[in-house]
């Protein structure tokens, strides 16, 4: 049985490293990410699972990094947007205006990302139902859409 | 961030995780079992809950199982929505799960996490209300098989210490067909004013609601059955026998759920009559 008391230290896989941290196991994977690895793409938007500003993708999908314990994510591979290199969503979403002030962004790309893993010949029902786990108050998501679109079809 | 801390124990065998309940609780330990975790985190944040402890089930291997056997599909209490959904043995369960929270959250929260939840509306009790199944239950004397209906009566009723393990639906039941709706005041994603799933079998109707009052229910056999009646009469009768837990809150009066129950009932016959 594992188990965690107290501040202890533990290894995490992020964007292909190990990665040694040191933690209380109430810790939540977003802080662990920001306030011990420096990885600041996931943002601490609403901290209550409603915004999605601070997805990561575990094992390939996408988690809400506020929702779940760093001491869950051990065993895991964590995807950050750190972790994104040069992928054809990040292209995809300069190209389409696919952001405005940039807030939501690394939240939607890593959503972007993983639905063109898992459904590369996703429909726009499929993408609206990814879609809608993120808010952003900028755009009007018809860019994000034509971002994800734009790279689905390729 | 939260507001607390609390040690985190990861069982890898249904004993484990159940002695390790008594050891804390003997310690005078507030502990919770621990499985996708979103409420219990979104709690802790707010602090509407405080414990010393969460025993994280997602490590058994008989809580993460996902088979469609001869007899039964077998549900492992740490199954997420989203595998539950995307597997598709049980189309009316995938439907029902694939509308709870949003879809990211929807590969965090588990089944048995939504049926033992704080939050009223417990969306994944539906299909199992109107459906033959049990419920396998880690308790003192070991796993014990019992009728769904009988561990769930609004939410689940568990003795301390006691998990859900798994959730056997009886194989004849999975294909037969069914209607969902879920009817939320604002947006697409959002608690429901209204959740109901319906499913017909041997030509009677059978269906359960969430959302109407403070827990899921069962709407009435006989008036959703009464075929001697209109729709409309069957529809009026069942609105009658529920008006007492009705509720009214925020997110609509008790007229207002009676109106949109009304409407889902019309469509429920609509669909399944002809079925």
């Amino acid at each position: 049985m594992i188990s965690y008391s107290g501040t202890c230290i533990i290894e995490l896989n992020v964007n292909n490293e190990m990665k040694t941290v040191m933690i209380q196991p109430s810790f939540t994977l977003l802080e662990v990410l920001r306030e011990q690895l420096s990885l600041t793409g996931a943002k601490p938007g609403c901290q209550n699972g409603d915004c999605g500003a601070c997805t990561v993708l575990v094992d390939d999908w996408p988690v809400k990094s506020c929702l779940m314990l760093a001491a869950e994510a051990v065993g895991h591979r964590i995807t950050t947007i750190e972790g994104l290199d040069h992928a054809p969503i990040q292209k995809a979403f300069v190209e389409n205006w696919g952001f405005q002030c940039g807030y939501c962004t690394s939240g939607f790309l890593m959503v972007c990302h993983a639905l063109s893993i898992h459904y590369p010949d996703a429909d726009d029902y499929v993408i609206e139902q990814w879609l809608q786990s993120n808010l952003c108050r900028c755009t009007g998501y018809g860019e994000i859409k034509n971002a994800i679109k734009s790279i689905l079809s390729q | 961030m939260n507001s607390f801390d609390f040690d985190y124990y990861k069982p890898d065998t249904l004993e484990e995780a159940f002695k390790c309940f008594e050891k804390l609780d003997s310690e005078f330990k507030t502990v919770l079992y621990y499985s996708g975790g979103t409420e219990i985190i979104s709690m802790a944040r707010a602090e509407s809950i405080k414990f010393h402890a969460v025993i994280d089930l997602k490590g058994i291997p008989e809580c993460n199982n996902l088979e469609l056997g001869d007899q039964n599909l077998v549900i492992g209490s740490a199954q997420t929505l989203t595998s539950i959904s995307e597997s598709n043995y049980f189309p009316l369960m995938s439907k029902t799960v694939s509308r709870i929270a949003d879809h990211t959250i929807q590969g965090k929260i588990t089944i048995g996490g939504n049926l033992a939840g704080t939050i009223i509306y417990r969306e994944a009790s539906l299909p199992l209300l109107i459906t033959s199944c049990q419920a396998r239950v880690m308790t003192q004397n070991g796993l014990q098989e019992i009728p769904f209906s009988q561990i769930f009566n609004g939410r689940l009723q568990l003795k301390k210490g006691e998990f859900l393990v798994q959730i056997l639906v009886d194989r004849c039941d999975l294909q037969l067909p069914y209607i969902h709706v879920k009817k939320t005041k604002m947006d697409k994603i959002d608690y429901p004013l209204m959740t109901m799933a319906g499913r017909k079998k041997n030509g009677f109707i059978q269906a359960a609601v969430s959302g109407l009052g403070e827990f899921p229910i069962i709407l009435p056999f006989d008036q959703l059955n009464n075929t001697s009646l209109a729709v409309e009469q069957r529809t009026t009768q069942i609105i009658a026998k529920l008006s007492k837990f009705i509720k009214s809150d925020i997110l609509g009066s008790k007229g207002y759920r009676e109106f949109v129950l009304n409407n889902i009932l019309i469509q429920m016959y609509a669909n399944l009559e002809e079925a």
